[in-house]
């Protein structure tokens, strides 16, 4: 089952609609109540990341009987060092932002505690796609 | 699996008009031959169909009123919001007497516990810090909603008898330690709303509750004030001296009554069932910080909004606040309340609270088998490309969505759309007959009157 959201940049007020949907249809499969919890967590978190930081994108998510494989694929500046951004504490969100209780710098390690796999590509200039993949077993 | 709810909807009153099957925050009701029905494992006792019905025809299941004369030591069990029905003239000790005239043998408010409640419950929290926010279990509608609907929630209820179960014990205790034997007493609560008739008749996490009856509350308020009626103005009551309740103990059942007196760092207090969904929506999300307990009420100013409350919530909250100043006023004079005769027992009533911890049972669950559960949404979520979206109802279920859900379980057909069947009828698949056949087994055959003159 495929299922797709636009995010807006700066639109923190919708952040959240793609992981409540996801949520919804995870309760209805008889996902495990824990699992849920971290698929939403990791996918709220990535909804954010794309608000915050760059220019609106879109959220893929395809879900079958035994996981759930979803991809938020932004326009923005990009990452230039993923392997420094994956440490907790490191945020380049600008002061409005962290304003409004985000960008406190746990936004990819969080997402990589709550998920089975995930990967982060980035071109600078051009965007970011964060793949993740959480297992319902 | 059967689940028991209070709220009963009675046939032969029912007008099949649909108000409630629109209103119910967990989508519940169906209407089916033109009367509404109540999907048991989805319902909650929330009560917002009660309120919404026009022909007052959903009712809550309560016991035979006359019942406690079989006891020789029955005890009234009441809430605190009781004393905010009667107006402003009439006292505390007026309807305590009167309830000995009615013949009644004991009378105890059940907020009498709602110290020991605390203590409890801030005792649990303490020993297991692992689980916040934690969540009270006062509100038995709250306490079912998150198991149908937040099942990951479940874990963060409090597994602890409210007040009224610890009242309850400890009327029992006290009676049986001056020598009553166990059937001459009969406990009979009673009752603001449905859900807490649930929480008597089927208690999550434990076997059986000790009370022997329920009492709805706007019942037992009819019988009062007419016996007051009927005494008249210069009737003697007799005096009473032991009915204080504590301030705290009196407004604990009202919105933030307990927020006010938790020793947690960051609370909050909801009530009404849709704020409650939505607070518990984003926390399931992990969106909000920090918190450590809930108060969640499913009325709008908790108690003093019940269902079987006679008057205007506010009206009624006024009149407990108005109670609760005046015996703020005795405490800080040094009078003991009441409440501080149940600390004997504090002890044994805090260790027997702990019930089993309050398990899920999702009403979103498609099939237990996440493969077939994964093969019912796909065809859900094609189905529902079929359907208007607009959520008319005429199908006789809330939403299309939930429609979708119910064909897709077995438990509606496709022709029950309106739409669908005009375009079966357009198409010559469907006779005009057979349409209005499908009309009538929804909403019932005396709906299609003759043609109308304007």
């Amino acid at each position: 089952m495929h299922q797709e959201y636009t995010v807006v940049e700066g639109d923190f007020v919708n952040a959240g609609k793609a992981s409540s949907s996801v949520k919804k249809t995870l309760k209805q499969l008889n996902v495990n109540p824990q699992v849920v919890k971290r698929v939403v967590v990791a996918l709220y978190e990535a909804e954010v990341n794309a608000i915050a930081h760059a220019y609106g994108g879109k959220v893929l998510v395809d879900i079958d009987a035994d996981k759930i494989r979803m991809v938020v694929a932004d326009k923005g500046p990009g990452i230039p060092d993923i392997a420094l951004a994956m440490q907790e504490g490191y945020s380049t969100a600008r002061p409005e932002v962290r304003d409004m209780g985000f960008g406190a710098g746990m936004g990819l390690p969080n997402m990589q505690k709550n998920v089975d796999k995930m990967n982060v590509t980035s071109e600078v200039g051009v965007g970011t796609t964060v793949e993740m993949e959480v297992n319902f077993q | 699996m059967t689940f028991y709810h209070a709220l009963q909807i009675e046939d032969d009153r029912c007008i099949g008009c649909s108000r409630c099957m629109k209103i119910c925050p967990t989508e519940a009701i169906r209407i089916s031959g033109g009367k509404a029905a109540i999907q048991e494992h989805r319902c909650i006792d929330c009560g917002k169909c009660y309120e919404v019905c026009p022909a007052q025809s959903i009712s809550i299941k309560d016991d035979d009123f006359e019942m406690f004369r079989k006891y020789p030591h029955s005890v009234a069990l009441l809430p605190a919001v009781f004393m905010g029905q009667f107006p402003d003239e009439v006292s505390v000790s007026q309807v305590y007497a009167t309830l000995y005239e009615l013949g009644f043998a004991h009378v105890m408010e059940v907020e009498s516990a709602a110290l020991i409640y605390k203590e409890a419950k801030e005792k649990y929290a303490h020993e297991h810090p692992d689980v916040r926010p934690f969540i009270s279990s006062f509100c038995p509608a709250i306490v079912r909603l998150i198991q149908i609907k937040y099942p990951s929630l479940t874990e963060n209820i409090v597994p602890i008898k409210a007040p009224l179960d610890l009242s309850a014990m400890y009327a029992l205790e006290e009676l049986q330690s001056r020598g009553v034997p166990r059937e001459e007493i009969g406990l009979f609560y009673v009752t603001p709303c449905a859900a807490k008739v649930s929480a008597v008749k089927a208690p999550v996490g434990e076997e059986k509750s000790v009370i022997d009856g329920v009492i709805n509350m706007n019942l037992l308020f009819n019988r009062v004030y007419k016996r007051m009626k009927e005494n008249g103005k210069n009737h003697q009551y007799k005096p009473l001296t032991r009915q204080r309740l504590s301030a705290d103990a009196i407004l604990s059942t009202l919105t933030n009554g307990e927020r006010r007196i938790c020793t947690a760092k960051r609370s909050y207090a909801i009530d009404g069932i849709e704020n409650v969904m939505d607070f518990l929506d984003k926390l399931e999300n992990d969106e909000v910080e920090g918190v450590e307990f809930l108060e969640l009420r499913a009325c709008d100013q908790s108690c003093a909004g019940a269902l079987l409350s006679c008057d205007n919530r506010f009206l009624c909250g006024e009149r407990m606040y108005s109670r609760a100043r005046k015996a703020a006023e005795r405490e800080r004079n040094g009078e003991m309340a009441r409440d501080r005769e149940m600390d004997k027992y504090k002890d044994y009533l805090i260790e027997h609270s702990l019930v089993d911890e309050v398990q899920p049972r999702s009403m979103l669950v498609l099939d237990e088998d996440r493969v077939k559960a994964f093969e019912k949404m796909e065809k859900i979520e094609k189905m529902k490309t079929h359907l208007p979206q607009i959520d008319c109802g005429v199908c006789g279920a809330p939403t299309c969505e939930a429609f979708a859900t119910d064909v897709v379980c077995g438990k509606a057909y496709m022709e029950q759309c309106v739409f669908y069947r005009l375009h079966l009828e357009a198409k010559g698949k469907m006779t005009l007959h057979e349409g209005r056949s499908n009309m009538y087994s929804v909403w019932g055959d005396d709906r299609i009157s003759g043609e109308i003159e304007v």
